[in-house]
């Protein structure tokens, strides 16, 4: 009667306090919208310059190959020293420069050499340039041997797959990880402002003098959370194969079971910020700090793990949701992985056994010292 | 039934450790008797709340042992909260679940079976009287509601202890009187047993039994009735012709062998020292028709007697500067039906009244009668939904900054820096009213010493004791010597020793000729101003001076009714006129 009596308030006070349902149903819309189409890591539309010293035939065929593609907008300037004012002014992004021996070298040896210059202030984003436009430099010179009948000496040659994510659609990797944000955004911030609300507004003292027992107050807690949080995670989902056209290859099963437990660890992590800070507006900073954040950076939703340095990489196993992103990625993409999805769980479980113990001694020794 | 329902015996407990080391609790031994009711009274920092939670095992005692209903409250915490009702100080209600939702949880949280629910829920909103209400939303009930609703919670399940930590504070009178009713019901009924803290001395009358907890210490447990006993003999009203009775009060003050007087009605009621045996001839020679009667000694009496501390200059009041006679005529504050509204509540209601040159003008009313919304207003600090307000011949919301230079103001919660000692305080708020250099200087002098802070300069606000934490408070507000001061709720959590330095100080302004604008949720007080207005539901119920309000609820039954009588009157005779 008191678990059932402490739920029912928990859910009423959740259906009264619009700001719980926000967090649960509007932020992932939120997120979804500005990951599933405003943040791209995918290369289109870079604005290049183009340098050509002495024009003809060869060196127009070069550029159109650049003007149908989808990654580059080419750009014509007279002189180099135009192109390199335009890119310091951040108007392109790169350069390729062509110098009047380009058609020269390319009948004697086939190796026309083109000058590149990219602006390297967002390091990402120039490897990416660089690649592109190597890899069309290649792809145009191989295409003109065969025309003339020639052989590209190249000692070997490429035959490059892309698995998983054929068309390289940043999205299709991003929204998943989503879904472990959206899920630390529910399970951590929301429980622990929630409990230090009790807290701030004297409403805890008043439980901890009625019967009910710690274990009680914090089951009742949490219940109502886990399914508003499983709730945010189903939405999500949904919207992500529905409205974002990410591919769900692996079982629906397997991905309620990696929500659950990673709720649950979220929610653990949430309960441990309130019972240590009481006030609602620390807890939220706390909250944001310490699971957010990481969660964001730390978790391989964006940044890949194991191109981080060793040090911050061990740090990434304490992020809950490092376990959770790789195994929505491997879900989403390739399908029931299972070595990985036992591995993953593996650790959060560990996690949830660690917070567990640290909740209970802490909620036990919670009282008004 | 012999049994007493709580023991404490030589309790100790303190906060925090090294030099901030605070000690709350210093060797408390009390007992407090099943079936009563007994009061645990003191001054703000007492250490009521502290004991409160002590019993129901909320925090660890340093030393000593506390016997709730035969268990101990240190070893057994799980049982001693499963046996007690508690309602803390700001009562745990949820304000987003409606009046039943509240009492629901509860009642599930207590255990009490579903069949006896119907009942048991009648007969609390009976008692109560919050029947009308039940689907309302506890955050939209006022405060006297709220704290009713937060007792009805604690009650859900009769507990054979109730510990009730101040639970009147700041509710109007009405409500108030509903709370001790309900109280004593179940103490008669249900032979309860109740612990009950408040700073109300008036409250101390209806105990039973009186625990009186200063700085952590019992300075005794007795029978209110026994308090008053040991003052037989050494309290007097005195009244003048002619004379009104705050002019009274600041030279009967000033007296040698009184030791305390305070305004009682049209009359000073005064304790003379132990010993001295005042006489009408001669008390006071310079004033003319003096009358001296004993009267019937009242708990605060033996109160203030046993805590006023001779070494403590209780009355630090600075020399005040007269102010020039007004070059302006008219009066400095004038309101004309004043509305406030915010959505669809009407917080305050075409309100109009004017305070005069050198006049103590109160603002009366419980909490959320309107005062403060009309408060801020005349400061300039909301803007009027309609009406007008002129505050010395302005409207201090498109006033220049040198009309506003004009006007003092002193928060509710003292809005002092707390990380500031007390001599940069002073500077900051000097310099925030432009005054530098000498000038700045002589006044900040002016302040320390006239205050009584001299040996406080280099201490940080926020450690200062609440009585000082006042009295720099009211430095802050009077550096620029303002023509008039507004004071909100200046009274309110401070024990009655720094209340009685407050108006002595608060008169010597009005003395020099400064307009005093005060809020209060004292009745008592009313009787410091020389008019006032009485709030409910933000209207004005009554103005007039202490004396014609009082009159308004005279009766054949009640010659001489206080204050407080006068309040509820008005409030019940607007509610059958409703």
């Amino acid at each position: 009667m008191r678990l059932a009596g402490m739920i029912r308030k928990e859910w009423l006070q959740i259906l009264r306090d619009p700001s719980s349902i926000a967090i649960a149903f509007l932020m992932p819309v939120v997120l979804l919208f500005l990951f599933g189409y405003g943040v791209s890591l995918d290369a289109k539309d870079i604005p290049l310059g183009f340098v050509i010293d002495s024009p003809d035939g060869n060196t127009a065929s070069f550029r159109a190959s650049f003007d149908h593609s989808d990654f580059f907008r080419p750009k014509r300037f007279n002189s180099i020293q135009d192109a390199q004012q335009a890119l310091a002014e951040r108007r392109i992004d790169g350069i390729i420069w062509l110098r009047s021996n380009f058609s020269s070298q390319l009948l004697s040896g086939l190796d026309a050499p083109i000058a590149i210059r990219v602006n390297a202030v967002d390091a990402n984003q120039a490897r990416i340039t660089q690649g592109y436009i190597q890899g069309a430099w290649l792809s145009w010179l191989s295409q003109y041997a065969r025309q003339h009948g020639r052989s590209l000496p190249l000692p070997v040659a490429m035959e490059q797959r892309v698995w998983f994510n054929a068309a390289l659609i940043s999205r299709h990797y991003l929204v998943p990880g989503l879904v472990a944000i959206i899920m630390t955004l529910t399970g951590s911030l929301l429980t622990a402002m929630v409990v230090a609300r009790e807290w701030e507004r004297g409403t805890m003292e008043a439980l901890m003098v009625t019967p009910l027992n710690m274990r009680e107050m914090l089951v009742g807690k949490l219940v109502p959370y886990f399914f508003l949080g499983m709730g945010g995670m189903l939405f999500t989902v949904a919207l992500a194969v529905w409205q974002f056209d990410v591919p769900f290859r692996g079982s629906f099963l397997a991905l309620l079971g990696a929500s659950a437990l990673f709720m649950l660890v979220a929610l653990a992590l949430g309960l441990l910020i309130s019972i240590v800070s009481r006030n609602q507006f620390v807890a939220g900073q706390v909250a944001i700090i310490v699971t957010f954040l990481p969660a964001f950076i730390l978790s391989g939703f964006i940044f890949d793990i194991n191109s981080m340095p060793a040090p911050i990489q061990m740090v990434t196993h304490v992020v809950p949701a490092r376990y959770l992103v790789s195994i929505l990625q491997s879900l989403f993409l390739a399908g029931d992985v299972w070595p990985v999805y036992w591995a993953n769980m593996g650790g959060m479980g560990v996690l949830l056994v660690i917070l567990t113990l640290v909740v209970r001694r802490k909620a036990y020794k919670g009282t008004f010292d | 039934m012999s049994q007493p329902a709580l023991i404490l015996r030589d309790v100790h407990k303190s906060f925090g450790s090294g030099e901030r080391r605070l000690c709350a609790l210093d060797g408390v031994s009390i007992q407090v008797a099943p079936g009563s009711v007994t009061g645990l009274i003191g001054p703000d920092g007492a250490g009521k709340t502290t004991l409160m939670r002590l019993c129901c095992g909320l925090l660890k005692m340093d030393g000593g042992s506390i016997e709730v209903l035969g268990l101990d409250a240190a070893q057994q915490p799980a049982e001693v909260q499963a046996a007690v009702g508690y309602m803390p100080q700001r009562f745990g209600l949820y304000e987003d679940l409606s009046v039943q939702e509240n009492l629901d949880l509860y009642a599930d949280l207590q255990g009490v079976p579903k069949d006896d629910r119907p009942e048991r829920y009648a007969r609390l909103m009976e008692m109560t009287r919050l029947a009308p209400f039940t689907s309302r939303l506890a955050g939209k009930l006022s405060g006297g509601m709220k704290q009713k609703l937060g007792l009805a919670c604690a009650l859900v399940r009769p507990p054979r202890l109730l510990l009730l930590d101040e639970p009147t504070v700041g509710v109007d009178p009405v409500s108030r009187r509903e709370l001790w009713e309900i109280v004593y019901t179940q103490v008669q009924e249900e032979g309860m047993s109740v612990l009950l803290s408040t700073a109300y001395l008036d409250e101390a009358e209806r105990c039973d039994e009186v625990i009186l907890l200063h700085k952590g210490k019992v300075l005794g447990q007795a029978s209110p009735g026994r308090f008053s006993e040991e003052m037989v003999g050494r309290v007097w009203e005195v009244a003048a012709e002619g004379l009104r009775p705050r002019r009274l009060q600041a030279e009967l003050a000033r007296h040698p062998g009184i030791d305390d007087a305070i305004i009682n009605g049209d009359r000073v009621r005064i304790i003379s020292s132990q010993g001295y045996q005042p006489q009408a001839g001669t008390l006071l020679p310079t004033v003319q028709g003096l009358r001296l009667e004993a009267a019937a000694p009242r708990f605060e009496d033996a109160f203030v007697d046993r805590l006023a501390d001779p070494d403590e200059a209780q009355r630090a009041t600075p020399e005040i500067n007269k102010l020039a006679p007004a070059e302006r005529t008219g009066n400095p504050i004038e309101v004309e039906k004043l509305e406030r509204r915010f959505g669809d509540f009407v917080a305050v209601k075409r309100i109009s009244f004017s305070v005069g040159r050198g006049e103590i003008f109160g603002l009366l009313g419980a909490n959320g009668a309107g005062k403060t919304t009309t408060f801020r207003m005349l400061c300039g600090l909301l803007p009027l939904s309609s009406g007008r307000v002129s505050v010395a011949g302005h409207d201090l919301r498109t006033a220049a900054a040198r009309a506003r230079g004009r006007i003092g103001y002193m928060a509710q919660k003292f809005s002092l820096y707390a990380n500031l000692t007390v001599a940069q305080n002073l500077r900051f708020f000097s310099a925030a009213y432009k005054l530098r250099g000498s000038r700045q200087q002589e006044r900040i002098e002016w302040a320390l010493d006239g205050f009584e802070l001299a040996s406080y300069a280099d201490t940080n606000a926020g450690t200062l004791p609440l009585g000082y934490k006042q009295r720099l408070a009211f430095a802050a507000a009077l550096m620029h010597e303002p023509e008039i001061l507004f004071l909100d709720e200046p009274t309110s959590g401070v024990d009655p020793l720094a209340r009685r330095e407050f108006w002595a100080r608060t008169n010597a302004l009005a003395e020099a000729g400064v307009t005093v604008l005060v809020t209060t949720h004292f009745m008592e007080e009313a009787d410091y101003c020389d008019r006032l207005v009485i709030m409910a539901e933000g209207a004005v119920l009554a103005e007039g001076t202490p004396h014609e309000i009082r009159a308004r609820a005279r009766t054949p039954d009640n010659p001489a009714p206080s204050m407080e009588d006068a309040f509820i009157a008005l409030v019940q005779g607007r509610e059958t006129a409703a």
